[in-house]
């Protein structure tokens, strides 16, 4: 921000803050594609100079896409989904057909996890909308000669949170599951979904014409 | 044991990161391993003529800040021909992934394997990386001693002020760089350059032959060692004609002509320091004989207020920080501090900017100072160093200041404002005795009561910090003798005790220590010979890893490796460590020319001993250290009665088209 010359606003007080907020962050290890924040400011900027100079700003592979100004409602509002593509070199495809079929037959799955606290149990299995195995257009880069089974899912923003490392646990739980390298995965998308199961940019709202329903 | 890297082999410019990024998520912090930080330069690997892996052997985040490093990879990457790269000492947890899965050591930039480098630079602020630098060799797939090395291996290079005396490393390295690296580095790259220009005649053996003619690389290879059979070194002579018998420390002059960093690293993990550094002098003629950094880094040379100031606001604008630490030895001696101090405060009144001064000065001046740096901002730590607690060990340290000064001192920091001060002190310090060291206790009661009385407050504090002596190469205690751990360890206790004999006084004060222990083989390690890189090597196989962290540091597996190691060769662990050294005496370094005159050295050891004061000579006339002499170097020092006007404050956003990058 800084950096990028942005008029971030701060928090009243002794050690004041700049006012950033990130929307449900994806977890450390893992790719995204979709991450959102709010900036509070303090004097208005032109969101198309704001994204250049913060994109800019930030180290490559660290991208921004877009910049609206927000209108009203929170961003965490706009968000109560995330679709992820999960990557697992080393599995076939009907492997993990098989597994999918059992998580998707089961009405709960319960998976451990770790947390600052302790040891703790989260159902894996509600909080996903949608679960496909998919057949990619191209093979994945670097994998080659390995067979590779890809997975799509769409998780519901739930507390606690299920990550994508909690549903392969759960295809673990239900049918054994052992990848034998450790997957990838890439948040593609967050925002509300759609009674088609979509999911809607949480930007979309405030972007130029769409407040007054052309879209 | 070495995890091959043979994909360095196969094709130099290929990037390690397509079997590294699967391990990452295995690991604790991964993000320390991706590298792509602001100010990171990745070159293309085929068009460039020299390359370099320049490491500091420690976690990222202590390496990360690293001045000297960044130093030397600006210098370097600045030539169109030259490419550098940084590496760091990587954890345990993914050093194992990485035996397991062959990924070899790995530079930040480009993911490129170690061993596929020309040189690998080492900078060593402190000998307790040594373990640090052999796994590093190790996962490089270099062997570790330089003799089995040929010329599809990096040449091994350290520098840093613990290269002063590398012998116990020796073995291990290619080469060392005394002193200053600026010029050093763009001398050793021509050198490099010009040999894989020719074709690369004479192999190996002749580039290590060309550094070592300027005489100011030390190669250690073209240098033998005999022993007297008492264990004491007889000679350490050169084994070819062609070669100096003294290699001589680089001192880089007029620092206005070399003002980096310009483009200071940014993490993106966390690290011990995330500030904009200005080193505003080198070198220091206090003469704490404790103090290898103020020997080896004379004479004092300061950076101009002009540079200073320039260098803060281009540092601050292409880095984002907000945090300015002005460093130095002593940075309250600078001749033009105070209007560095209120020049900078005026400049950045009224943003976010904190300014910051590590000066450890006890006087007056230096409240002023830290007062007009927390103009515009949150107020920093006060710290003094008094180093010794009585007056009496004060003077063997050559570190005057006497008890009324040190009090009022503090108070007068009370009285301005702060609540709490830092005092740090020595212990193990030669001719020290209890009554010493229990001086502190009553310094630091007589502190608070001062303090309490001054203010009318009870809420004040401070904080006594206490470190262990270590007897450096180069220094007038480099003969002197080590006290034991339990020695030490008994007076800490006694020191607690006296303490909190008060219980009103002793609440008010915090009591921050190290154990004898640690501090006992850093001493083994600075001041070792070349037989001690036996017990490195033995430590290091039984798994010593990051000495510096007391959470790795085993003290009984250095015990152990010494007790196995030393005997045969007719020493041990004490012989190195608490055993006074003689005037006549070679010592291990004694071929390696820090330019202090021997013969000073031995008298300012004689003066500590009969406690008689040494002066300045940055204030008073030069005493002959042999320093400026021996290396054609002088003083430069301000002041230049220059000031430091406002800025005009640059707004709005800076887009690519506004500030291209
Ligand atoms: C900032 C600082 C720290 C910071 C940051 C360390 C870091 N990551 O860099 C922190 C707080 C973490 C720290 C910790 C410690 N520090 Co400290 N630190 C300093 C300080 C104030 C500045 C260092 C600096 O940046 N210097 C400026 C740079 C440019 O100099 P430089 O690194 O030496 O590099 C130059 C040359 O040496 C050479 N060079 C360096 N590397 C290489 C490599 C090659 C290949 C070549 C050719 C040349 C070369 O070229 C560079 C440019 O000329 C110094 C005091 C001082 N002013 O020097 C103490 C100092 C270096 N620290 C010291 C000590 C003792 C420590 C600790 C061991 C303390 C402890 N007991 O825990 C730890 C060790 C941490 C570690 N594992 O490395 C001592 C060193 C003692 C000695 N040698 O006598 C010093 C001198 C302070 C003192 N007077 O006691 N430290
Ligand atoms: S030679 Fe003289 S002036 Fe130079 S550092 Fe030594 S005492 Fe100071």
């Amino acid at each position: 921000m800084r950096r990028a010359g942005v008029p971030v606003a701060y928090s009243q007080g002794f050690t004041p803050h700049p006012k950033i907020s990130y929307a449900s962050a994806a977890p450390t290890g893992v790719a995204s594609e979709a991450e959102y924040l709010e900036i509070g400011l303090r004097e208005e900027v032109d969101p198309t100079e704001l994204r250049l100079a913060l994109d800019a700003a930030l180290s490559p592979g660290l991208d921004i896409l877009d910049a609206v100004v927000a209108g009203p409602g929170s961003l965490a509002d706009r968000i109560d989904a995330s679709r992820w593509r999960l990557e697992l070199p080393g599995v076939e495809p009907d492997v993990l057909r098989h597994a999918v079929s059992a998580f998707r037959a089961a009405s709960e799955v319960p998976v451990e996890r770790m947390t600052k606290q302790g040891r703790r149990v989260v159902d894996a299995r509600k909080a996903v909308l949608s679960i496909d195995v998919i057949t990619p257009t191209e093979a994945p880069s670097e994998v080659g000669g390995v067979p590779c089974a890809i997975l799509e899912v769409v998780v519901r923003q739930v507390t606690p949170s299920v990550r994508p490392d909690d549903v392969l646990s759960g295809l673990r739980v239900v049918a054994d599951l052992e990848p034998p390298v450790p997957p990838r995965a890439t948040r593609l998308a967050q925002g509300t979904v759609t009674a088609q199961g979509e999911i809607v940019d949480p930007l979309e709202a405030d972007r130029d014409g769409a407040a007054i329903g052309e879209r | 044991m070495s995890a091959a890297s043979t994909a360095a082999s196969r094709s130099a410019a290929m990037t390690v990161w397509p079997q590294l990024e699967p391990l990452l998520p295995l690991v604790s912090k991964p993000i320390q391993y991706v590298g792509g930080e602001l100010g990171a330069v990745v070159k293309d690997w085929e068009s460039a003529a020299v390359r370099w892996a320049l490491m500091y052997p420690d976690a990222y985040e202590v390496g990360l800040p690293n001045q000297g490093v960044q130093i030397l990879y600006e210098v370097l990457n600045e030539q169109p021909d030259v490419l550098a790269e940084r590496t760091y000492a990587v954890w345990p947890d993914l050093e194992r992934l990485m035996r397991a899965h062959g990924v070899p050591q790995f530079t930040l930039e480009a993911h490129r394997p170690v061993g596929a480098f020309d040189l690998l630079g080492v900078s060593f602020a402190t000998e307790l990386g040594y373990t640090n630098l052999l796994t590093a060799l190790d996962l490089a797939g270099i062997p570790l001693l330089a003799a089995d090395r040929t010329e599809a291996h990096p040449v091994v290079l350290a520098g840093g002020h613990a290269a002063f005396n590398p012998e116990p490393i020796a073995d291990f390295l290619d080469a060392a760089v005394l002193g200053d690296g600026e010029e050093a580095v763009l001398e050793i790259t021509d050198i490099v350059r010009r040999w894989k220009a020719e074709g690369r005649p004479g192999g190996r053996d002749e580039l290590l032959l060309r550094l070592a003619r300027t005489e100011s690389v030390y190669v250690p290879r073209f240098y033998d060692v005999d022993y007297l059979p008492d264990g004491r070194i007889q000679r350490v002579v050169p084994n070819r004609p062609d070669v100096p018998f003294r290699v001589r420390k680089r001192t880089t002059m007029d620092l206005d002509a070399w003002p980096y960093p310009k483009k200071p690293l940014v993490p993106l993990a966390e690290t011990v320091h995330e500030r904009y550094a200005v080193e505003i002098f080198r070198g220091c003629t206090r003469g704490c004989r404790f103090c290898q950094a103020g020997m080896i880094t004379r004479p004092v040379r300061e950076r101009s207020i002009t540079t200073v100031g320039q260098m803060v606001q281009q540092g601050l604008e292409y880095s984002g920080f907000s945090e300015v630490g002005l460093l130095s030895l002593s940075s309250a001696d600078h001749s033009e501090i105070g209007d560095i101090c209120s020049g900078l405060a005026d400049r950045y009144a009224g943003t976010n900017i904190s300014l910051s001064l590590p000066s450890t000065r006890v006087d007056a001046f230096n409240i002023e100072l830290a007062q007009e740096l927390s103009r515009n901002g949150r107020r920093t730590g006060l710290t003094f160093a008094p180093e010794g607690g009585s007056e009496r060990i004060r003077r063997v340290i050559n570190k005057m200041v006497t008890e009324e000064d040190l009090i009022r001192t503090v108070v007068t920091a009370y009285t301005n404002g702060w609540r709490h001060v830092k005092l740090y002190f020595m212990c193990g310090l030669p001719t020290e005795t209890d009554e010493d060291v229990l001086q502190i206790a009553r310094l630091a009661h007589e502190v608070i009561k001062a303090g309490r009385e001054a203010t009318g407050s009870k809420d004040i504090r401070c904080t006594v910090s206490i470190g262990g002596f270590v007897p450096k190469p180069h220094t007038p205690f480099q003969w002197a003798a080590m006290e034991r751990p339990e020695v030490i360890d008994n007076r800490l206790r006694l020191l607690k005790e006296a303490i909190n004999a008060d219980r009103s006084l002793g609440r008010a004060i915090g009591f921050r220590y190290h154990d004898g222990e640690p501090s006992l083989i850093e001493g083994l390690l600075s001041r070792g010979d070349r037989r001690v890189g036996a017990v490195i090597r033995k430590v290091w196989e039984n798994g010593g890893r990051f000495d510096g962290w007391s959470e790795h540091f085993s003290f009984q597996r250095w015990v152990d490796a010494a007790a196995e190691v030393l005997p045969p060769l007719g020493v041990d662990l004490d012989w190195y460590t608490v055993r006074e050294r003689g005037e006549t005496e070679v010592l291990p370094w004694d071929h390696l020319d820090s330019g202090l005159d021997k013969d000073w050295l031995w008298q300012d050891w004689q003066n500590a001993l009969a406690e008689c004061e040494q002066d300045d000579c940055r204030w008073t006339p030069c005493y002959d250290c042999g320093v400026c002499p021996s290396m054609d170097t002088e003083i430069q020092i301000g002041p230049t009665g220059r000031k430091l006007l406002p800025l005009t404050p640059v707004r709005g956003l800076r887009t690519p088209a506004a500030s291209p990058r």
